[in-house]
């Protein structure tokens, strides 16, 4: 009887619509992800050193200036950074996605390369060469010209040094949102404008900056809010140069005695920073349509540059040196070299840090280990959830699906090195022992990557129209059915990237990491850091070479593999 | 919630429950031990050893790699980072009843006092600290004894600063001349800078770092950092930082010179001792012994240029004897009270 019911319709089986059901369980999950650290944050910082209630933690925010200088300076730090970042980025996405410039290719790479590098390795990178006496661009500078002794062309350690070493690793999240925006912006409004009798100047600014707009918004934002919440970079070029950032001073306030409760108070500045960051981008975008992926599309127009293609080789060329070449031969030198200040010569070449971090240093091993487990887990199951997320929440499937777009874009505002102090309270109880496990570390690793991964996945999903979803529905597809079959292979691409961005995002944290690690649990920035802390740039140059070397090897075969769709997915027609 | 509170207060606020412990019934110092065959054969069926240290990564490896050479089969795990973080560390572990390290070490003798108090430390002494130690480098409850001592020196880069020029004292830094060619460490993060600070501001009074906070000084954190940035080159003279890493640096002819200022120089002593709850307890105990045998004493005077209280351990030739150095001591239990207002007062001065 009932297998003559279900043959007539073998197309609607899948009838039951899981999203409501797994939109419950995302719920859960992001709560007890975001949530739970969040709450125990609030909860200490209404209690004093004795644990007994207070409101002394929020006013010394106001009232202390040690506290209230470093987060208008990490304020200051942020938006130039984003500025500085978007300047970089979006004329270089441009002249990769739509100009007929040689050797994109290779700028995609390199900037992948600047993209891969952990802030703070560039930061250190920096330090070789622009620390203002020994920086080898100040030597080189000062032998040029024939100076004398500490003269200088740059230093590193000052505020716009700080800005400049951070926007050198956050550019490329702007860069791939707006490349891949633009590569999807349909040619036919284009071909309007210029039909129409607008020059290639007027139909960008008219026509192709409104449409990418989502996309650099988007990526300004994620660079303003990674430059504040960032610890390494800050705690290597502002501590020396003798400021804090509001980070800085955090874990400043966890050294002896520890003062957890001014710490969590000081960290909600930051979260009402980040709501108003948010809600302006909700602003600015308003109700105004972006759908550039429809059901049907034609290839992008490339401009031809003409007499400004050397103007922009000369642009691209200075953006890379800075951002990866230079810093990379700064390293490369350090490694095989026996102190930073010696040139490379056959003399001076050595494999002493090279022997040293793989055969003397006992945590290298280890270290590494644990690093690419976490990042492979992470990307997997980060990735997993938050395209689910962005689903759900974009075509508002469910009643209430935006609190998962807040709840997933929540831990933006939280500074990684709080939130490692929000897990480390709520996963280090008897009851609940995660902590000096590698779940903590997964877990503050899912927290800190959902924003980024929700941001990007959901960007996309905006840009595809949903008609070719309704198509699926129309033929008997439920959501998830529809979410696999159909909007997951069209965005397979941006899953590959969203993949790709919270696993090297994993390998390069270490404001939470800092607090969570224990001996068995350490992790590659974290030997890094305390390479620094004790100034083995030799083993730490070593160290960073291989952490590049490895986890481009990992973006690559990622973006190959032909099991994840091939290099790109054919635009669908 | 008292659940939760406890726990806290373990980990977190440890000063809290660092200070509020107290009342541990403290017994005298249990007889002296000698490793013998059957402790290396347990030592041995255990098969590691966790050690927490801020010494020097590269010296603490060496000691590491020597204990692996004479007790073949058993491996050393070298936790190193510097010693406030070190204490942040296994305040946060023991907070939470983890107990992974097995033997501790770090340059901040508070440390000490307070890891007793909370009653961390088991009672230990191995013949050697018993037989050769004098009783101001030891608990006299034998809970620990100072594995070593540094001194916390000026230094200049010579290819930079002629040794006519160079600062005699700690007066000479604030000379103008200076200002922008500084590097220093600093207390918050390392406790050989704490105790230095602290043995300064007794002995100079705290205008003296006022003054020298006007200087435009690169502030580094660990109290290993400014040599290497000596070594560099990046600054011309350290206003603090390990002695230990200067011998190590010039003997290997790197052009650095050490100063031992005329008002004196502050030393740092580093205590360590075996942990309560050691996952290997016999393991612990011989490692502990081989840290303070003339052989491991000898190396890390060799190697690690430390200050050691080993009556028979040699000091390489070039080194100024302790003897010969006007020595500025910091007395721990004066300054563990203090430790807060000098990193506050630090702050204003310094920016950090």
């Amino acid at each position: 009887m009932n297998v003559s019911i279900s043959l007539p319709m073998p197309a609607r089986r899948g009838r039951i619509d899981l999203s409501r059901p797994i939109f419950v369980v995302l719920v859960l999950v992001l709560s007890l992800l975001v949530v739970l650290p969040l709450f125990w944050l609030g909860y200490y910082s209404f209690l004093d050193q004795n644990g007994q209630f207070t409101l002394a933690n929020f006013s010394s925010l106001v009232t202390d200036p040690t506290l209230r200088r470093p987060f208008l300076t990490a304020l200051g730090m942020a938006l130039g950074v984003g500025v500085l970042s978007c300047i970089i980025a979006t004329p270089l996405a441009w002249l990769v996605a739509r100009s007929d410039l040689p050797g994109r290719t290779a700028i995609r790479a390199l900037v992948t390369a600047s993209f891969v590098t952990p802030p703070f390795l560039g930061a250190i990178a920096w330090e070789i060469l622009a620390a203002p006496n020994s920086g080898l661009i100040n030597v080189a500078y000062r032998s040029l010209f024939g100076l004398q002794p500490y003269e200088y062309l740059v230093d590193i350690y000052t505020f716009e040094g700080l800005v400049f070493a951070i926007a050198c690793y956050t550019f490329p999240y702007i860069f791939t949102l707006v490349v891949n925006a633009l590569e999807r912006v349909p040619s036919d409004l284009e071909d309007a404008s210029s039909m129409l009798g607008g020059r290639l100047s007027v139909t960008l600014r008219r026509v192709t900056i409104p449409l990418v707009l989502p996309a650099i918004l988007a990526g300004t934002m994620i660079a303003i809010l990674q430059a504040l919440t960032m610890f390494g970079s800050p705690a290597i070029i502002a501590l020396p140069a003798g400021f804090h950032v509001i980070t800085t001073k955090i874990w400043s306030l966890f050294q002896y005695p520890p003062k957890p409760g001014l710490a969590a108070a000081a960290a909600l500045p930051l979260l009402i920073v980040t709501v108003l960051l948010l809600w302006g981008q909700a602003r600015i975008l308003g109700r105004r349509g972006y759908t550039t992926l429809g059901g049907k599309n034609s290839d992008p127009r490339i401009a031809k540059l003409g007499r400004w293609r050397w103007l922009a080789i000369a642009f691209v060329v200075t953006v890379l040196l800075l951002t990866v070449l230079l810093p990379y031969a700064a390293l490369l030198k350090t490694a095989l070299t026996r102190t930073v200040a010696e040139p490379l010569t056959w003399s001076s070449f050595t494999l002493h840090h090279v022997n040293f971090v793989f055969f003397e240093f006992s945590a290298t091993q280890l270290a590494l280990r644990n690093t690419f487990l976490l990042g492979f887990l992470t990307a997997t199951i980060g990735t997993a959830i938050a395209l689910v997320i962005a689903y759900l929440v974009t075509r508002r499937s469910v009643p209430g699906s935006q609190v998962l777009g807040y709840l997933a874009t929540a831990p933006v505002a939280v500074p990684g090195i709080v939130l490692g102090v929000g897990l480390f309270l709520s996963y280090s109880n008897p009851s609940l022992m995660l902590y000096g496990t590698l779940w903590i570390l997964l877990i503050a690793f899912l927290t800190i990557e959902m924003p980024a991964g929700y941001q990007q996945l959901s960007s996309a999903f905006k840009s595809v129209h949903p008609e070719l979803e309704e198509a699926s529905r129309i033929l008997g597809g439920n959501r998830m059915t529809t979410l696999r079959l159909i909007t997951a292979p069209l965005l397979r691409s941006n899953v590959i990237a969203t993949w790709c961005f919270v696993f090297i995002g994993t390998i390069r944290e270490l404001s939470a990491t800092i607090l969570l690690t224990t001996s068995e649990t350490k992790l590659v920035s974290v030997i890094i850091y305390d390479l620094n802390e004790s100034g083995d740039l030799g083993a730490i140059s070593v160290l960073g070479i291989m952490l590049l070397v490895i986890s481009f090897a990992v973006v690559i075969i990622a973006n190959r593999l032909p099991v994840l769709g091939g290099q790109r997915l054919p635009v669908a027609r | 919630m008292i659940n939760r509170r406890t726990v806290l207060h373990g980990a977190l606020v440890s000063s809290l429950a660092l200070f509020s412990a107290g009342g541990t019934a403290w017994a005298q110092a249990p007889a002296p031990y000698e490793p013998n065959q059957e402790m290396i054969d347990a030592a041995k069926k255990e098969g590691a050893v966790v050690w927490y240290t801020a010494t020097d990564v590269q010296v603490a490896e060496k000691v590491g790699k020597a204990f692996e050479a004479k007790y073949p089969g058993i491996k050393v795990q070298v936790e190193r980072s510097g010693a406030e973080r070190v204490f942040q560390r296994i305040s946060q572990e023991y907070g939470s009843g983890i107990h992974k390290a097995d033997v501790i070490e770090t340059s901040d003798a508070v440390h000490f006092i307070l890891f007793k108090r909370q009653g961390w430390l088991q009672q230990a002494v191995p013949t050697d600290v018993a037989k050769s130690w004098p009783a101001a480098a030891k608990d006299p409850d034998g809970h620990f004894a100072a594995y070593r001592a540094h001194l916390s020196v000026i230094g200049y880069n010579t290819s930079q600063v002629k040794k006519e020029e160079a600062p005699k004292s700690h007066a000479d830094l604030l000379d103008p001349k200076w200002r922008n060619r500084m590097v220093k460490a600093h207390p918050g993060y390392s406790g050989t800078i704490m105790t230095g600070t602290h043995a300064l501001s007794e002995a100079l009074g705290w205008e003296y770092l006022e003054k020298l906070a006007k200087q435009r000084i690169m502030q580094v954190q660990s109290s290993t950092e400014p040599p290497k940035k000596l070594a560099q080159g990046e600054r011309s003279v350290m206003a603090d930082g390990n002695e230990y890493n200067m011998f190590m640096l010039k003997e290997t002819g790197v052009p650095v010179e050490i100063v031992y200022a005329t008002e004196g120089t502050p030393i740092a002593i580093g205590h360590s001792g075996i942990l309560k709850n050691t996952p290997h307890p016999n393991a612990a105990k011989l490692f502990y012994a081989f840290l303070f045998s003339r052989e491991t004493q000898q190396l890390i005077s060799d190697e690690g240029g430390l200050r050691s209280f080993h009556p028979e351990v040699k000091e390489k030739e070039g080194r100024t004897p302790l003897s010969q150095i006007k020595i500025l001591y910091s007395d721990p239990v004066k300054l563990e009270p203090m430790i807060e207002d000098i990193k506050k007062k630090y702050e204003v001065n310094f920016g950090t």
